[in-house]
């Protein structure tokens, strides 16, 4: 058992698949048995992936979900950036450039629309919540961008280490939710073609989560939501310490 | 070949990310700007090229499409190694300002598709 567990250790990677296959098995199961397959086996995997990153963090304090088990440490390859962004460029080999070319202006004004959205909803409510300081406001609202923004603000504007951990934390409750609720909203609010795609990896803007939502909605736009989503956070992080930042410095 | 549509993949991300590193200098940020759809791009370039010059075999598709399947996987892997607990247990202002927003968007999603998507010239 021991050579065994070594062995795995030390495959870390390959490892990390079998997991994610087994998780995906699971998530088949209750998607068809327990939701009579009105809830996708995606959708449902990749709640039990947020479960699986829960139960790490109560596990070992740690920051990187289950990932921080020795034994798990494979998943956090699989499921790090380097992946998500190989695969997700892969997504492109289905998707219509000439569809991109047309939609790029709407793609445009929703990602605009979006951050300022975010930024100012995020402002407002540290403000009900009583914080005053525009340094601690700028980099909360630029949390609830993405969980890089806000990082990146607070270090920029000189924001604590409490703020600057809170911002994070606003920005990946961002992702869960856009995951989560995606699929679930999906029909509701018209999220069925390329273009409206586009628009919606523009407004929401985590590139995780909407990728992750859109997986769960439709495979088939992916592409489109995070041909507009990967331009959020490198915009926020444009904004929100300057611009941004400035506005509030004449308020507070 | 298998090996060369994953090779054109994987040049493809590496020119698209340096785009991005490259943008996100310029403008004085250090953030990489659109860097993975900079990288779509020119895999769709690429492949769009390569169709026309009649050099794209099914075997290369395969290589590509292997890849953009393993992406729910990934994302399952991504959501397993998420700090989930902090998030969900750093206090109210935590929750409240991660997900109003959220719902926020879902409302102005349907008026943005209706006010903005419309043909540039008609």
């Amino acid at each position: 058992m021991d050579k065994l567990l070594e062995l795995i250790e030390k495959n870390g990677l390959i490892f990390g698949f079998v997991v994610i296959g087994f998780v995906f098995i699971i998530g088949d199961f209750l998607s068809k048995n327990l939701f009579r397959s009105k809830v996708p086996g995606s959708a449902v995997s990749i709640f039990l992936g947020l479960v699986l990153g829960y139960l790490g963090g109560v596990w070992t304090e740690g920051e990187k979900g289950i990932s921080d088990l020795s034994l798990f440490a494979g998943v956090g390859i699989l499921g790090g950036s380097m992946f998500r962004d190989f695969t997700i460029v892969a997504t492109a080999l289905g998707a219509n450039l000439e569809l991109i070319r047309k939609a790029g202006w709407l793609g445009l004004v929703s990602l605009l629309m979006g951050i300022v959205l975010f930024f100012f909803l995020g402002v407002g409510l540290a403000f009900a919540w009583g914080i005053r300081d525009a340094a601690s406001l700028c980099t909360i609202g630029a949390g609830a961008c993405t969980y890089i923004v806000g990082p990146i603000t607070g270090a920029a504007v000189g924001a604590s280490s409490e703020v600057i951990a809170l911002s994070i934390a606003i920005g990946v409750v961002k992702t869960i939710a856009v995951t989560i609720f995606t699929p679930i909203a999906a029909k509701k609010i018209g999220l069925y073609s390329p273009e409206s795609a586009m628009a919606f990896g523009g407004i929401m803007g985590t590139s995780s989560g909407v990728a992750a939502g859109l997986a769960a909605t439709d495979p088939k736009l992916v592409p489109y939501g995070a041909v507009t989503a990967t331009f959020y956070t490198g915009v926020g992080c444009l904004l929100c310490p300057s611009l941004f930042y400035l506005i509030l410095t004449l308020f507070f | 070949m298998t090996i060369y549509g994953v090779a054109l993949l994987a040049l493809a991300f590496i020119l698209g990310q340096w785009v991005g590193v490259l943008l996100g200098d310029w403008l004085g940020i250090q953030a990489n700007v659109g860097g993975v759809g900079f990288a779509m791009i020119f895999l769709m370039l690429g492949k769009e090229w390569l169709v026309q010059k009649n050099r794209m075999s099914p075997a290369m598709t395969e290589g590509i499409a292997f890849w953009s399947k393993m992406y729910i996987p990934v994302v399952i892997a991504m959501a397993a190694s998420l700090n989930v607990k902090s998030a969900v247990s750093s206090g109210s202002l935590a929750l409240i300002a991660g997900i109003i927003p959220v719902m926020a968007g879902f409302l102005i999603f349907p008026w943005i598709m209706k006010k903005f998507n419309r043909p540039p010239h008609g």
